[in-house]
């Protein structure tokens, strides 16, 4: 358990739907044998989650932490891949597909490593019966962490079908090479497929640390633009995500919620709805459903039972930044540097301004969804999810049966955005399923994933900020209410900061979002920084090169700019505005052009340039892909996406009064990829998104003279 | 309650025995196992669920069954004609056009139905028609690649 906690700790602090601890115990214990009579014999690498640990903390400890490949099976494991006695080789990972094309970019490194056709590689993911615990695919990690790890299999898989050649060629494993899922004899031209080595073996092998990988100048199936390798099942609709599963006998369930958040169930009357035929009422507590033959009896049924709850009064949205702000905890600053004070003191001019993010949702296309089935005390869910093994836990939890009892699959999921953490869904379908003797598929309406999911959190930000007329920045205050401290660190020299991160009391259930607060905090911070170099009237680029230390930083500000055509002239109803950002792993810096009409009140995103630098590009388009993605995404919670709450209840939960980006939004994206070959590969789903809302405000000031400090920024226009 | 016994989708006269009050697109997922259709929002603003009626785009999630009875239903499962793909589907793999991908059966249906109104659609016409479908990883401008891309190659015939 303690090298899961290692991996905890590099959790955000404000993936508060994590705090609560779930109260089971990762058990996970398979003996060789048992990889066999899974898998079926052939070859079988396992990677440890001490080369894990390893790769977290950077690859110190090497040495210390070796662990001997010998008898005994390692139970902490990371994944592992299997060359079957076809030759096919299958991975398995517990991370999942949500659209961030991890089983594309994955299969690509086993490829790599193993010299193998791409079409070869299979890879299982996100079941808690064939796959190895993984916390959850969340916070950029699977390209940093998981990458390597199938990589190092991968290569440790290559050298060991070198030796089965060596011995079956009767040659020397020198001579050999391997290509195109073949071990051939460079002298002889020989040659041997993977599946002739493998038959009729079992052997279980864990991957040495010190394996070599290829190094990324090398890289000749990573680094390409490769399409997706399912593509064709997504584009004819064959893919069944977990709302499109069906099992034989197999209900549909319909939860009834309560009136309003934290509200306790005074009476129903479910006379009408158990008259129904085929209806069965579930009431459980606070917790009532419905299940029936199809979806339509489900919510009929639903809807004739008249249910009576009480809710106390709640904090509404008109009052929402008060309400943050009054219950803030007092905290102390991460890692203060000199004195606020003194920098105020040598500063020319001095500023302090406030901004605040409202809460939006993430409104994934596929709203949560669950199949459930017991089968002989035995729980089995599809579902959607992030976290599949977090979700074992909760099923495990709610039902009271040992771990090893629930299994949780996650077909390849319509989205999440960080907002599928969690399986609600799951323990709902399971208790529908359990009372019903059959198995119940639950999906969630769209005012439920709006209602009852949880929300990117709302904050407030206060800055305060000298700067010394040559442009240089003396003092830094920063002060997020509730939002949290993802990107609130930066990569300017500052001499003087303070930067504090304040819990406080959220109104809604709130939780991870694509980025977390980085969106927040990046907010604040660059749009303070244009608001200073307009103080000194300095150009908001030169402006930020010239408090930056960073060169990568830099280096991407400077390749956007130069992309965009920063100084150039532009229309007089036009603005230009520019921001950076750093954050897990990844550089981002973003120009956008907005035309912007004070008379009409209309706000139009006419252009954006971002350019990002992730280290080693695995996938150029697909990370174009995603770039522009976050890009497009951001585009709603700059502008127009906020959740309006009152008294406890949503009061825009459907996609008619909820607006999310559609086609006409959509500026001119050019994204620049900035490829470094020389560093590490870092994840690039979520920092992407954090430069646009920053730059879109900026230029609107610069079209406009108006300076909007709250996310959304034009939800009505600029007249708002 | 009235209740519908056929339902012509795809080419084929399918048997069915549903109420005609029931939404077209549970019938199609529920009765008939057609998923490739989904349910997105359930009033018809997201387009996850858009089907052809006589060749019409249409948000089967808000059309009841009891209208499109009688009528021609195309799917996205209708599309793929002896192993090969519509036009339009190569495009969209060729430009990437997705990453969830829960909203692409609804954005090809829609693409086809615009590209037989017109099958040489500028930008602006491509975004003014799809605007009423949502995809929530942005993979906007490659739709609009995608539907280009097609109209190009089924210039001079094909589908």
């Amino acid at each position: 358990m303690s090298k899961h906690r290692a991996i905890d700790d590099s959790i955000e602090a404000e993936r508060y739907e994590l705090l609560a601890e779930p109260g089971y115990r990762f058990n996970f214990e398979i003996e060789r044998r048992d990889f066999f009579k899974l898998l079926g014999g052939g070859l079988v690498l396992v990677i440890t989650l001490d080369a894990f640990a390893t790769q977290e903390s950077g690859g110190q400890g090497e040495s210390g932490r070796r662990r001997s490949g010998g008898a005994s099976t390692p139970k902490d494991i990371g994944g592992w891949l299997h060359i079957a006695e076809d030759g096919s080789v299958n991975v398995f990972t517990g991370k999942v597909e949500f659209g961030q094309n991890i089983r594309t970019s994955l299969a690509q490194a086993v490829a790599e490593e193993l010299r193998a056709p791409i079409a070869s590689v299979r890879l299982t993911m996100g079941d808690t019966d064939l796959t190895p615990f993984d916390m959850g695919t969340f916070g950029s990690r699977t390209t940093p962490t998981m990458a390597p790890q199938l990589r190092k299999a991968a290569a440790a898989a290559r050298e060991v079908l070198i030796d089965l050649a060596a011995a079956e060629l009767k040659t020397d494993r020198t001579s050999l090479i391997v290509k195109d899922g073949k071990v051939i004899d460079a002298h002889s031209k020989q040659s041997v497929a993977f599946g002739k080595l493998t038959k009729g073996q079992k052997l279980l092998k864990v991957i040495p640390d010190n394996i070599a990988t290829t190094p990324a100048s090398e890289w000749t199936v990573a680094g390409k633009s490769i399409a997706k390798v399912n593509g064709r099942d997504l584009v004819t609709g064959k893919h069944r995500y977990t709302s499109d599963l069906k099992l034989p006998d197999m209900l549909f369930g319909k939860v009834i919620r309560p009136s309003a958040f934290n509200a306790a169930l005074v009476s129903a009357d479910v006379r009408e709805a158990e008259a129904m035929p085929q209806v069965k009422v579930i009431r459980d507590g606070n917790f009532i459903g419905v299940t029936a033959p199809s979806e339509h009896d489900a919510h009929r049924a639903a809807s004739a039972i008249k249910v009576e709850w009480k809710a106390e009064q709640q904090p509404s949205a008109k009052e929402l930044f008060d309400h943050l702000r009054k219950q803030a905890t007092e905290a102390q600053p991460a890692n203060p540097r000199g004195s606020i004070a003194e920098g105020l003191a040598q500063a020319d001019k001095k500023l302090e301004q406030t901004y605040t993010v409202a809460y939006i949702a993430h409104a994934p296309l596929e709203p949560r969804a669950a199949v459930a089935q017991w089968e002989q005390g035995k729980l089995t869910v599809w579902t959607g999810t992030q976290r599949p093994f977090g979700v074992r836990g909760e099923l495990a939890e709610a039902f009271r049966i040992p771990e090893d009892r629930v299994r949780v699959i996650v077909p390849d999921t319509g989205s999440g955005y960080g907002g599928k953490h969690t399986g609600e869904a799951a323990v709902e379908a399971a208790r529908l399923a359990q009372a019903a003797g059959k198995p119940v598929k639950l999906v969630w309406s769209r005012e439920e994933e709006f209602t009852w999911a949880y929300f990117r959190p709302a904050g407030v930000i206060d800055v305060a900020s000298g700067v010394r007329n040559d442009g240089k920045i003396t003092a830094w205050e920063f002060h997020n209410y509730n939002s949290g401290g993802s990107g609130i660190g930066h990569r300017y020299d500052i001499a003087n900061q303070k930067i504090v991160v304040h819990q406080s009391k959220s109104p809604l259930r709130q939780g991870s979002y694509r980025g977390l607060a980085a969106t927040a905090n990046h907010f604040a911070r660059e749009t303070h920084l244009d608001e200073l170099a307009r103080a000194v009237k300095m150009d908001p680029l030169e402006f930020r090169l010239k408090n930056l230390k960073d060169d990568r930083q830099s280096a991407v500000l400077t390749a956007a700019a130069k992309t965009f055509g920063w100084g150039k002239a532009k229309m007089s109803a036009s603005g230009y505005g520019i921001a950076a950002g750093f954050e897990k792993g990844g550089y981002v810096a973003a120009c956008a052009e907005v035309s912007a009409d004070r008379a009409t009140g209309k706000v139009k995103l006419v252009r954006v340039v971002e350019a990002f630098e992730c280290g080693a590009v695995v996938n150029p388009d697909q990370l174009k892909n995603q770039i522009e993605g976050s890009i497009v995404m951001a585009i709603g919670g700059a502008l127009f996406e906020a959740i309006d709450f009152d008294n406890g209840k949503i009061a825009n939960p459907r996609f008619s009064r909820y607006r999310v980006p559609r086609f006409s939004d959509v500026p001119i994206i050019e994204a620049v990829l900035v490829d470094r070959k020389d560093l590490p590969s870092a994840g690039a789903g979520e920092t992407p998104i954090v430069g646009l809302a920053p730059a879109v405000g900026n230029a609107i000031f610069d079209a406009t003279g108006i300076r909007l400090r709250s996310l959304p920024m034009v939800p009505n226009g600029l007249k708002s | 309650m009235q209740r519908i016994s056929e339902l012509h989708v795809n080419g084929t006269k399918h048997k069915i025995d549903a109420d005609a009050d029931r939404s077209l697109l549970s019938v199609l997922r529920d009765d008939l196992d057609l998923t490739g259709s989904k349910y997105g929002c359930g009033e018809g603003q997201c387009g996850a669920c858009t089907v052809l009626i006589d060749g019409q785009a249409t948000r089967s999630c808000i059309t009841k069954l009891g209208a499109a009875a009688g009528k021609k239903i195309a799917t996205i499962e209708s599309l793929e004609k002896n192993g090969r793909l519509h036009p339009l589907q190569e495009a969209f793999i060729e430009a990437d056009a997705f990453q969830c991908a829960y909203c692409t059966s609804g954005m090809i249906m829609s693409g086809v139905a615009l590209l037989s109104k017109n099958p040489n659609p500028n930008e602006q016409e491509i975004v003014r028609f799809m605007e009423g479908n949502i995809c929530r990883c942005g993979t906007y401008p490659r739709i609009v690649i995608a539907i280009r891309k097609a109209a190009q190659s089924m210039k001079g015939g094909g589908r």
